[in-house]
């Protein structure tokens, strides 16, 4: 019964290498992104963490995201 | 504009991320178990047919991203607001992974079916031009640095690459090619039984949530991208 489902008639092979492409691309850039973000968080982290403690202040008090995205419009363009 | 907030849509979306990967994997279990065990054989192509399951949602998806980037674009020209392009650049990578995904499925599909890895049919070449645009798109943001020029260049290469859009879509009807036609249209009846329906309305489902899953890490990773930049100025 497996290996008939596994076989497919003869199809198995290009059924299950469709799947499995589809699902290695999936975690591929799922890994890919979620490394980048852990990347980020750290640098940020790190960033943070060796802020003078005035500097820690300041960017506590900008509120930066806010600044940036908000009503983030540019010029140039 | 409290709604705008990037704190609160970043913590949210931090919250968020976990119960769209579980629902993912939901939705996708329930879709392989449709796809491989419950839905029928094709008349004609037998168990081949079941390619289609990963296949058509994935070109799906990267028509759909493609499309939605080019409006972005669009948009930035006109209310010229950075977040459109930070969504826009978020959701590239997943339109762009869902193209090749549809190219290479596609080109299995087509040894069983039509006894070829690869036809340089209207199809799937206007795919492949697709696939050229997402990785020029992709590329452009890796390349150029100065932030106004990459702008424009990306959001061009998405309003021009929108063009081929309806190509990848008519060229079925327009030309006679190996493709076959749409099964499953919005506005014509469809062609395709509810039995093999449904597994391909689960499967695109977890494509989507797959998606948004994607969009959702890669646009914190630039929100916080950005936030390092603040500190840096400090």
């Amino acid at each position: 019964m497996i290996y008939n489902f596994l076989n497919m008639d003869g199809y198995g092979l290009y059924v299950f290498s469709s799947f499995i492409f589809t699902f290695v691309s999936f975690a591929g850039l799922y890994l890919i992104i979620k490394s980048q973000l852990i990347k980020e968080q750290k640098k940020f982290k790190a960033k943070f963490g060796s802020l003078t403690s005035d500097k820690v202040l300041a960017a506590r008090s900008q509120k930066i995201n806010k600044e940036i995205l908000a009503a983030g419009t540019f010029s140039k363009i | 504009m409290k709604f705008f907030n990037q704190n609160k849509i970043l913590n949210l979306s931090f919250r968020s991320q976990k119960i769209i990967l579980i629902f993912f994997l939901l939705i996708l279990l329930i879709g392989l178990f449709e796809a491989l065990v419950l839905s029928p054989e094709d008349y004609l192509q037998g168990d081949a047919v079941r390619i289609m399951y990963v296949h058509v949602p994935a070109a799906w998806m990267s028509l759909g991203i493609f499309s939605f980037i080019a409006f972005l674009s669009i948009l930035v020209f006109i209310f010229k607001n950075k977040n459109f392009i930070l969504i826009a650049k978020s959701i590239a990578p997943s339109g762009f992974i869902f193209n090749i995904i549809a190219l290479v499925t596609g080109s299995i599909w087509g040894k069983p079916t039509w006894g070829t890895w690869w036809a340089w049919d209207a199809r799937i070449t206007s795919m492949l031009i697709l696939a050229l645009f997402y990785l020029m798109y992709l590329m452009a943001w890796r390349i150029f640095e100065n932030k106004n020029y990459v702008l424009k260049v990306t959001s061009l290469i998405a309003i021009f690459g929108s063009i081929n859009v309806p190509i990848v879509k008519f060229s079925v009807d327009w030309w006679s090619t190996l493709h076959q036609p749409a099964s499953v249209n919005l506005i014509s009846k469809t062609t395709i039984h509810s039995s093999m329906l449904i597994p391909l309305c689960i499967m695109t489902a977890a494509f989507v949530l797959f998606s948004l899953l994607i969009f959702l890490m890669k646009y914190n990773t630039e929100l916080i991208k950005i936030k390092n930049k603040g500190l840096d100025r400090l």
